[in-house]
């Protein structure tokens, strides 16, 4: 059943990515260029909303399903943050697409995302295999 | 089903997003994130013989589902569409492309540099396999992505995920102003 929901939640996530230009590869150069407030309107909307929202979580102490308090892993800052970081950036200006909407075109019929997905995959491949060697 | 059938502003899209954060907790007690599957992928189908990919991927299959349920919405939205055809992009941002050489103004991707025969073109190989390469090494190597980072991790006020977030914008401005130019030149 939960699967059920996620199964949904997920083509929901992807209606909106389209349908809100996320997928755009116009939109993400836009953005590069600092042209429109498209795509900064909608991360900077999706971060408020999503502050706002874990914030009525703890207010009222809501816990997930099952029971179980609500548990935020945190998010460890090390040279990689800063090195990958810089290399996603670069990665998601030349595909116009990071993620999210690498799984969007490549089930949308854009046939050549299809391969641009399998090379993130082999490329988190290639991460993993030098992981141990790679400054952190 | 008028509402599918157009392009949403920002103001639609992006709060519509922000609630994933909450939402993922409440149901699952995960946080939001999309780059992690490419982890699970490689565990599951590979099993390569290392630490980093030693890990119960079982556990997360979740995951897995969710990014297979947005290729499908994807899929769908892209039928309800009734023009396929890119939205109110700057003219700014067109007259500069343009200027570089991108002639497939159509649809949301240019067809001129990502398409079968594209692949065929070393521009079309850097931007596609290239490209493709350096979001799936980047973000495993950043611990996360625009989702996991930008709106999961600044939402919930990790100064990790602002660092992240700003080297993202910083490698993507360079990549746009500096580097593709070149590239589309080829």
């Amino acid at each position: 059943m939960t699967y059920v929901v996620v199964l949904l939640l997920g083509i929901f996530f992807g209606m909106l990515l389209t349908n809100g230009e996320v997928i755009s590869w116009f939109r993400i150069q836009e953005m590069f260029y600092f042209d429109s407030f498209h795509m900064y309107g909608v991360m900077g909307s999706a971060v408020i909303v999503g502050a706002l929202a874990m914030v009525v979580l703890r207010k009222l102490q809501l816990r997930a399903a099952g029971g179980a308090p609500i548990v935020v892993e945190p998010k460890e800052l090390h040279k990689g943050t800063v090195i990958g970081g810089l290399l996603f950036g670069i990665g998601w200006a030349f595909t116009g697409a990071c993620p999210g909407p690498l799984y969007a075109l490549a089930g949308s019929g854009y046939g050549a995302f299809l391969l641009a997905l399998l090379s993130a995959i082999g490329g988190s491949f290639v991460y993993g295999l030098l992981h141990e060697k790679l400054p952190h | 089903m008028d509402a599918f059938s157009s392009f949403w502003p920002w103001y639609v899209t992006g709060p519509l997003i922000g609630l994933y954060v909450p939402a993922l907790y409440l149901l699952l007690n995960r946080h939001f994130g999309v780059s992690s599957t490419f982890r699970d992928i490689c565990a599951a189908c590979l099993r390569p013989n290392v630490p980093y990919f030693q890990y119960n991927w079982k556990a997360h299959r979740w995951r897995l589902v969710f990014v297979a349920g947005i290729a499908i919405g994807a899929f769908l939205a892209r039928g309800t569409l009734a023009t396929p055809a890119t939205g109110q992009i700057s003219p700014h941002t067109l007259a500069t492309l343009s200027r570089l050489g991108v002639r497939d103004f159509s649809t949301l991707v240019p067809a001129d540099l990502f398409s079968w025969h594209s692949l065929t073109t070393v521009r079309g190989l850097l931007l596609t396999i290239g490209g493709g390469f350096l979001v799936g090494f980047g973000t495993r190597y950043a611990g996360g992505c625009t989702s996991g980072h930008s709106i999961h991790g600044i939402a919930t006020l990790q100064p990790a995920s602002a660092i992240a977030t700003l080297c993202f914008f910083a490698g993507g401005v360079f990549a746009t102003i500096i580097i593709l130019p070149r590239i589309l030149a080829l």
